[in-house]
């Protein structure tokens, strides 16, 4: 029973961080209605800079605080991201305005690759670590209910608990600000936003800057937790699923997809996977996401699409 | 000037309906093919067929395969290392498990074992399309890129999951030195490139494209979606499914799972994107592009003067690809085909532009 709890929340934990990577697919998706397959690689571009500034920073201006180094890469890092928002959106996604979903798409995933080539150059292609002095240790709890108890890892919590703060502020961000209801309208159709005086550029720099801070989040720390490095980028494909099991223009979608998938995969790791041969945490996410897909083609909490000719 | 058509009258449906109606056209066509089946195996140096002219030939076949789904019927997939992937190690497991299995039909099998497994996994876009079912199709990668490192049937028991290939002939005649391999390559792409324009000429190719532009309607006009859909599935991962099995019997010689990853299958996106979505020239254009580009790249600095690592040309390689595909997007959505019949129309009229 104790392994079981114990698997079950590792799965939350890291299904969470899904979530985080997640909600930056959605913010894109219902403010722009773009499915942004460049998440991942901004998340690396994010980690990237946040590590190299928070090392180089100390070495430039000659101060010793961890502490200052950290708020200072991070403010670096946020200034950077939105200045990518504005190039991708001066040099790509204002010359595609109103074009089929598809084409949309294809950009952002030339956006991927350009981003990857463009980090890698600048910030170098090694395993950097991020150290934002979140707690190692794991915790120790429940040790009366179980025998051995509950060993459950801090940096996972205070994880679950930024991206629980996080979905909060974006989720009042949307609901009562002016901006927000402006993204909302773009979302649903940029013509009619446009008509209405919706400055259409703006709203999409604003987007792209939000979600190169969700993304900014999500890298410090899946960074902390395991290193910046490429494979960050990969994290992203794990995210894919989650966005499609709870809906594409659901946030709270993606973070329930999120805790399913995070889930599902340990326990079908450790119970299922024995019996087929191991390493299925591969493809479970996927399989899982189009089995679902079948059921209820707009998932979980996603808006019903409906076709008129 | 040299390209006018004035004077080549049509007075038959069927002169009308050819592929190439123009005698210009036709007579580049067949020196194009004299070349490659003459001029090429005699006056090419051995690396270059080796390294360049055969891959260059099976990744084509291949964009030529995904075009149809992507660019004829509008299906957007990532997953189509992973049909190659399958149509490599089916056609390995025929060629192993069954004695004396001739090369062309075991290639041919690895193809309908793709076709199933294409099909199966083309069974999502019946409900959901576009952007989901990009994501469901990534889901076949991550399967088969799984399956095929732990499953050991598949590989004959070989622990690592890297399965070769050694021997191959057909009639007797051995496929070993580069010329061969590169003659047998050719006669596959030449084959399936004429079935493939016939194809997208036919009912089922304007079926196909009436789904892509606009599902609902063509649903309206009593084109079946699950017909056309799956048989764009069926059709584009059987072609595929072949050259993946070319790529592994012929070019590789020996191969693992990773020689299908999720890279290549984003490479022969790209490929369909640059070379033009729709067009069956376009997925040669855009496979030579993106053969010839890291070539290219690795050669310029050197003719410029100056060296660069291989880490920066990996990464400017990175750079320069994700930058074309915006600016394809953009500027040419059509791709270097679409340039290719604009050079044509100029040429028309030149010199004089009127």
């Amino acid at each position: 029973m104790g392994f079981f709890l114990e698997t079950l929340f590792g799965g939350l934990m890291v299904g969470m961080l899904y979530s985080l990577i997640a909600i930056g697919f959605v913010l894109i998706y219902k403010a722009s209605g773009v499915f942004n397959f460049a998440q991942g690689a901004m998340v690396l571009f994010a980690a990237l800079a946040m590590a190299r500034f928070s090392e180089w920073f100390p070495l430039w201006f000659g101060f010793q605080s961890l502490i200052l180094a950290n708020i200072l890469a991070f403010i670096a890092a946020m200034a950077v991201m939105v200045v990518v928002a504005w190039l991708i959106e001066r040099l790509a996604l204002s010359k595609l305005v109103n074009q089929e979903g598809i084409t949309l798409l294809m950009a952002t995933l030339g956006i991927a690759y350009f981003l990857d080539g463009v980090g890698q150059t600048i910030f170098g292609n090694d395993i950097y670590k991020i150290d934002v002095g979140m707690p190692k240790e794991p915790l120790m709890v429940l040790q009366g209910t179980f025998q051995g108890g509950l060993l459950l890892s801090q940096e996972d919590l205070v994880a679950a608990a930024v991206s629980a703060a996080l979905v909060v502020v974006l989720a009042i961000f949307f609901q009562k600000t002016a901006t927000g209801r402006a993204l909302r309208a773009v979302a649903d159709d940029h013509q009619a936003a446009q008509s209405i005086g919706i400055p259409l550029k703006r709203i999409w720099v604003i987007v792209w800057s939000v979600a190169g801070f969700s993304a900014l989040v999500a890298g410090v720390i899946w960074g902390s937790k395991l290193g910046v490095q490429f494979s960050l980028s990969l994290v992203a494909l794990k995210a894919l699923p989650v966005v499609i099991l709870g809906g594409l223009t659901s946030i709270p979608g993606a973070i329930i997809g999120g805790l399913l998938i995070g889930v599902g995969e340990k326990l079908s790791e450790i119970y299922l996977g024995p019996m087929l041969g191991g390493g299925i945490e591969i493809w479970f996410a996927y399989v899982l996401a189009l089995v679902f897909l079948l059921v209820r083609p707009q998932g979980l909490f996603g808006e019903k699409i409906i076709d008129r000719v | 000037m040299f390209y006018r058509e004035n004077g080549q009258f049509k007075s038959s449906y069927r002169a009308d309906q050819q592929i190439l109606p123009i005698t210009q056209d036709r007579i580049a066509m067949l020196v194009l093919l004299l070349a490659a089946f003459v001029v090429v195996p005699l006056g090419v140096s051995d690396y270059w067929m080796r390294a360049i002219l055969t891959p260059f030939l099976i990744l084509s076949l291949a964009a030529l395969g995904l075009n149809i789904l992507v660019g004829y019927c509008g299906q957007i997939s990532l997953g189509t290392g992973a049909f190659m992937a399958v149509g490599a190690y089916a056609a390995y497991n025929f060629q192993v498990r069954i004695d004396g299995m001739p090369l062309i039909a075991s290639l041919l099998l690895g193809g309908l074992c793709a076709t199933v497994i294409g099909v199966l996994f083309g069974i999502p876009s019946l409900r959901i399309k576009g952007l989901y079912l990009a994501v469901a199709t990534l889901a076949a990668q991550f399967f088969t890129d799984w399956a095929f490192l732990r499953i050991q049937w598949f590989t004959n028991n070989s622990s690592s999951g890297s399965v070769s290939v050694a021997g191959l002939n057909v009639f007797g005649v051995p496929i070993e030195s580069p010329v061969q391999k590169y003659l047998f390559c050719l006669i596959f792409v030449v084959v399936f490139a004429l079935l493939a324009k016939n194809l997208v000429r036919s009912a089922i190719g304007r079926e196909w494209m009436a789904m892509r532009d606009m599902d609902v309607a063509a649903a309206v006009i009593g084109i079946r979606p699950v017909y056309a859909k799956l048989t764009a599935f069926a059709v584009s991962s059987f072609i595929v499914g072949v050259a993946g099995a070319l790529w592994g019997f012929i070019h590789l010689g020996a191969w693992e799972p990773a020689a299908f990853s999720i890279d290549r299958s984003f490479q022969l996106l790209f490929m369909v994107i640059i070379g033009g979505l729709g067009s069956i020239m376009g997925s040669f254009f855009g496979a030579a592009f993106i053969v010839l580009l890291p070539l290219f790249l690795n050669q310029l600095p050197g003719w410029l003067g100056f060296s660069i690592s291989t880490a920066l040309a990996s990464h400017l390689e990175t750079m320069i690809f994700g930058a074309l595909i915006v600016f394809f997007l953009i500027v040419e959505p059509h791709g270097l085909a679409r340039l290719w019949s604009t050079a044509k129309e100029k040429l028309r009229l030149w010199p004089f532009p009127h």
